[in-house]
C-alpha cells in the first residue's frame, strides 16, 4: 500500500479529478495549501505599495492505493497536471503502513478498495 | 411587501411635489388665470369679490403644498444621509482585516448612537443656537426651540433630523483612519466630542449665521465639503498621529508595508451605497423642495464619475494597474470635492472639480502613507481632509453668477471669493488639528486610545468585543 501526496496547481484540481474517475479512482482528500518552489512568488500592488507574494495558493491531493493501482494513478497525475510552466507541482509518494475503514474496521487492502 | 408599498408612496410623495409643488409659482400663476377667465365670461360684476376670494385661496393652496413637499423632501434626503453610515461601515470593514470586522461595526453603530443623542443634548444648541460672537450658538439645547403648537415649531424637528445625520457623518469618517488599532471605549468618548462641540462649532461658523459666513463675502460651503468633511478628515489626522501606525505597517528602514484589506466586494458595496446617499446629503442642502436639486443632483453625480476616472487613470499610470481600492476612493474623493459647490457650479466644471479631486486622492494616500508616515487604513485624511479643502477652494475658482448668484476667480469673480473659501479652510484646519490633536492626547493619558500589542495581533473582535465576526467561516477554493 503506497500513500500518494501531490501539490498541484488549484487550477488543474478538475482536470485531476475527472481523468482519475475517468480511470475508477474516485477517493482521494483535497486541502488547501500554500507553499513556495522554484516559482518564486510574485508582487501584488495595494494601495500604491509594493507588496511580494512569496507563498503561493497550491491544492494538496492525498489518495491511498494499493500496489497495482499506483503506477495508474501516479501517470493520470502526471498528465492532467502538467501546464509545462514551473509552478505545477510535486507527487511524493509514501510507505503506507496500514490502512483501517472505521464503519466495518476492515483493514488492508480491503480498506483502501 | 411592506418594504415596495413604503417605496411606491415615497416616490408617489415625491412625484407630486414634482409636479403640484415645485412648479408651484407657475401653476398657480396659470390657475388664477384661468379662474379670472372664467369668472370674467361667466359671471355678473358682484364675482369681483369672489374672485378676490379665489386668489387668497389659491395662494395658501400653494403656500401649503408647498410646505409639505419641504417636509417630504427634508427628511427624504435626511434618510438618505443616515444610509451614509453602513456605506461607512461597509467601506471601512471592506478595506481591514477580518479580525476586526465586528469592531468596525460597533464603532460606526455606536458613533451615531451616541452622536445622535450629544447633538439632540447640546451640539444643535451650538450650531444653530442664537449666535454669540460669531463663534457658537448659545441657544436651543434639548432641541428646546421645536414644540408641535405651529409650523415654526414643527419645522425645527424635520431640521434636527437632517443636521444630525451630518453630524454623524462627520463622526464617523474618523474611525476607519484609527481602525484596528483604537480602544473602543476611547473611540466612544471621542464620539461625544466631535458632536457635541468640535462640529457644532465649525457649523456655526458657516451655516449657523457665525463669521465665516457673515463676512463681505461669505464663505460658501453649500453642503459640507469643509464643514462636514474636512473637520471629519483633519481630526482622522489627528487620531491617527496620535494612535501610531498598526504594527508591521512600516519596516524598519521606515519602508511602508501593505496591510491588504479583507473584502473587496464590501468595500466597493459601501462606497455604492454613499455614491447613493449622496444626493440626499447634497441635493438635500437646499433644506427646501426647490427646483435647483436637479442641477445639484447632476454636478454630485458628475463629479463622483469623474474622481473614480481621474483616481483610476492616476494609479494606472504610477503604479500599472487599476488598483480597485484607489478607483473606489476616487469616488469618495469627487463626492467630498463637489459638496461645497455642487449648488454654484456648471456640470462641466463639477467635471473638472471631480477629476481633480481623483488625481489629488491618489498622490494624497501615496504621500500620506510613505513620506508622512501617517497610517491610515481606508484613506480617510485624503478624501475627507485633503478632497474637503479643494473642493472648498474651487468654489472660489469655478463658482458661476449662472448657476448659484455668485463668481469665482474664473468667471470673472475676482479673488474676493476665493479668499473667503481659503480663509475658512485654514482656520477650519488649525480649529481642528488643535482641539483633535488635544482630545486624542487626554484620551491617550486618561483612560487610553490604543489597544495593547497582545490585542492588536490577535485581532479587536476576540479581544474587545469578545467574538468573532466570522465563525465558523471558511473561503475554500478549488478552481
Amino acid at each position: 500500500m503506497k500513500l500518494i501526496i501531490a501539490y498541484i496547481q488549484p487550477q488543474r484540481l478538475t482536470q485531476i479529478k475527472e481523468a482519475l474517475a475517468k480511470a475508477g479512482i474516485c477517493k482521494m482528500s483535497v486541502t488547501n495549501a500554500l507553499g513556495c518552489g522554484q516559482q518564486m512568488g510574485y508582487e501584488e500592488n495595494y494601495r500604491g505599495v509594493k507588496l511580494s507574494v512569496n507563498l503561493l495558493k497550491k491544492v494538496r491531493l492525498e489518495i491511498a492505493v494499493t500496489e497495482e493501482y499506483l503506477k495508474k494513478t501516479v501517470d493520470i497525475i502526471l498528465e492532467a497536471a502538467n501546464t509545462g510552466s514551473i509552478g505545477d507541482g510535486k507527487i511524493f509518494v509514501l510507505e503506507l503502513a496500514e490502512c483501517y475503514r472505521i464503519r466495518t474496521r476492515e483493514k488492508g487492502k480491503v480498506a483502501i478498495g | 411587501m411592506n418594504l415596495s408599498r413604503f417605496v411606491f408612496s415615497a416616490v408617489l410623495l415625491l412625484s407630486l411635489g414634482a409636479h403640484g409643488v415645485l412648479g408651484a409659482e407657475e401653476t398657480t400663476g396659470s390657475g388664477v388665470e384661468t379662474a379670472i377667465m372664467a369668472v370674467s365670461e361667466t359671471s355678473e360684476p358682484a364675482s369681483i369679490q369672489n374672485l378676490a376670494q379665489l386668489v387668497t385661496k389659491a395662494a395658501e393652496a400653494a403656500g401649503t403644498a408647498q410646505d409639505s413637499a419641504n417636509w417630504v423632501w427634508i427628511l427624504l434626503a435626511a434618510f438618505l444621509v443616515m444610509f451614509m453610515q453602513p456605506g461607512f461601515a461597509m467601506l471601512e470593514a471592506g478595506l481591514t482585516r477580518s479580525k476586526n470586522a465586528g469592531n468596525i461595526m460597533m464603532k460606526n453603530l455606536m458613533d451615531f448612537s451616541i452622536g445622535s443623542i450629544a447633538y439632540f443634548v447640546i451640539g444643535f444648541g451650538i450650531m444653530f443656537g442664537a449666535d454669540k460672537l460669531g463663534l457658537f450658538g448659545s441657544d436651543g439645547f434639548l432641541l428646546s426651540a421645536a414644540n408641535t403648537a405651529g409650523k415654526e415649531g414643527m419645522w425645527q424637528y424635520a431640521f434636527w433630523m437632517f443636521q444630525v445625520v451630518f453630524a454623524a457623518t462627520a463622526a464617523t469618517i474618523v474611525s476607519g483612519a484609527m481602525a484596528e488599532r483604537t480602544k473602543f471605549v476611547g473611540y466612544l468618548v471621542y464620539s461625544v466630542c466631535i458632536t457635541m462641540f468640535v462640529y457644532p462649532v465649525v457649523g456655526h461658523w458657516i451655516w449657523g449665521g457665525g463669521w465665516l459666513s457673515t463676512l463681505e463675502t461669505p464663505m460658501v460651503d453649500f453642503a459640507g465639503s469643509t464643514v462636514v468633511h474636512s473637520v471629519g478628515g483633519w481630526l482622522a489626522l489627528c487620531g491617527a498621529l496620535v494612535l501610531g501606525p498598526r504594527l508591521g505597517k512600516y519596516g524598519p528602514n521606515g519602508e511602508s508595508k501593505a496591510i491588504l484589506g479583507h473584502n473587496m466586494p464590501l468595500a466597493a458595496l459601501g462606497v455604492f451605497i454613499l455614491w447613493f446617499a449622496w444626493f440626499g446629503f447634497n441635493a438635500g442642502s437646499t433644506t427646501e423642495a426647490s427646483q435647483s436639486i436637479g442641477l445639484i443632483s447632476v454636478t454630485t453625480n458628475l463629479a463622483a464619475a469623474a474622481g473614480a476616472i481621474g483616481a483610476m487613470i492616476t494609479v494606472w499610470i504610477k503604479e500599472k494597474k487599476p488598483d480597485p481600492s484607489m478607483s473606489l476612493n476616487g469616488v469618495l474623493a469627487g463626492l467630498v470635492a463637489i459638496t461645497a459647490g455642487c449648488a454654484n457650479v456648471s456640470p462641466g466644471a463639477a467635471i473638472a472639480i471631480g477629476f481633480i479631486a481623483g488625481i489629488l486622492v491618489v498622490f494624497s494616500v501615496e504621500f500620506i502613507d510613505q513620506v508622512l508616515h501617517v497610517d491610515d487604513p481606508v484613506g480617510a485624511i485624503s478624501v475627507h481632509g485633503v478632497c474637503g479643502a479643494w473642493g472648498t477652494l474651487a468654489v472660489g475658482l469655478f463658482a458661476s453668477k449662472e448657476f448659484g448668484g455668485i463668481a469665482g476667480l474664473f468667471n470673472g469673480g475676482g479673488l474676493a471669493l476665493l479668499k473667503s473659501q481659503l480663509l475658512g479652510v485654514v482656520t477650519v484646519f488649525v480649529w481642528c488639528m488643535v482641539l483633535g490633536t488635544l482630545l486624542f492626547l487626554a484620551i491617550k493619558y486618561t483612560i487610553g486610545l490604543r489597544v495593547s500589542k497582545e490585542d492588536e495581533l490577535r485581532g479587536l473582535d476576540i479581544t474587545e468585543h469578545g467574538v468573532e465576526s466570522y465563525g465558523g467561516f471558511q473561503i475554500f477554493t478549488t478552481d
